[in-house]
């Protein structure tokens, strides 16, 4: 499987293992959607760490993730995008300010733990 | 690299393939690892375009030895429909068939050297090239290796 996707706390965690074909970014989409609701989780962290490439097929596909997660009632990080990738992806004209992101796995747990708490606040 | 590579694009496999090769290809030409990253997302964003528009086609990728610098350059060929209106399809949004059309405006600011030919009916030809300037080191192997 391309992608591992475990439960910790509140929090999905979806390392990307390997460089996805279009169709298993979408039904990582899709599946993400899902277990929103079969776990109840608050917080996904997506781990990209592993993709050498992202091209503006996926950097859509992350920010439809984080959009539809969004509308599922949970707050969506993406860690680990590798400097060269980061530097690519600023070529192409893509609004990707829905998008979170962070350095790695800890630093995703923090943004996520934060961006709740302030919803913990607006909510009470 | 021994020779043109070339790289079938028929299937969603197909990009995965792409972007691994190119950047193989890049680095083992002796390009920085950020600038084989931009040339591989570039032929990501051409070859979904061949799989979209006309569902397959080619990528050829070559390298190009001068004296002061070396290139990589990708041609990507498909027997599609063509692209009526080039113009918008190489403005930020402007073809919306599969996307937002916004990949073959940010692989021509990925490369050095982009061109687009095609014929109505015909298919498409994109030519795009990245340059790096070669070291005074590598020069002077390259020019004895020349003259034996």
């Amino acid at each position: 499987m391309s992608v591992a996707i475990l439960r910790q706390g509140d929090y999905l965690i979806a390392s990307i293992q390997s460089d996805l074909t279009d169709r298993e970014v979408v039904e990582l989409r899709d599946d993400l959607a899902q277990r929103v609701g079969s776990s109840r989780a608050r917080g996904i962290i997506v781990d990209v760490t592993a993709m050498d490439v992202i091209d503006s097929f996926v950097a859509r596909a992350l920010r439809a993730m984080a959009i539809t997660s969004s509308l599922r009632g949970a707050r969506t990080v993406i860690v680990g995008i590798q400097p060269d990738v980061a530097i690519a992806l600023a070529h192409f004209n893509l609004d990707l300010a829905p998008l979170h992101a962070a350095l790695d796995l800890e630093e995703g747990h923090a943004v996520l733990d934060r961006l709740l708490q302030g919803v913990a606040k607006d909510g009470g | 690299m021994a020779g043109d590579v070339r790289i079938a694009i028929a299937a969603d496999a197909d990009l995965v393939r792409a972007r691994a090769e190119a950047r193989a290809i890049a680095l083992g030409l002796g390009f920085s690892k950020t600038d084989a990253t931009l040339i591989a997302t570039a032929i990501s964003e051409i070859a979904r375009n061949i799989l979209v528009h006309a569902g397959d086609g080619e990528i050829v990728l070559e390298a190009i030895a001068g004296d002061e610098r070396q290139g990589l350059r990708v041609v990507a060929r498909d027997g599609g429909p063509g692209i009526r209106d080039l113009e918008t399809a190489l403005r930020d949004g402007g073809s919306g068939r599969g996307g937002l059309g916004l990949g073959l405006p940010g692989a021509r600011r990925l490369m050095d050297e982009f061109d687009v030919v095609c014929e109505l009916d015909s298919g498409t030809v994109v030519t795009m090239t990245k340059w790096r300037i070669r070291s005074s080191l590598e020069r002077l192997q390259a020019r004895r290796s020349r003259h034996g």
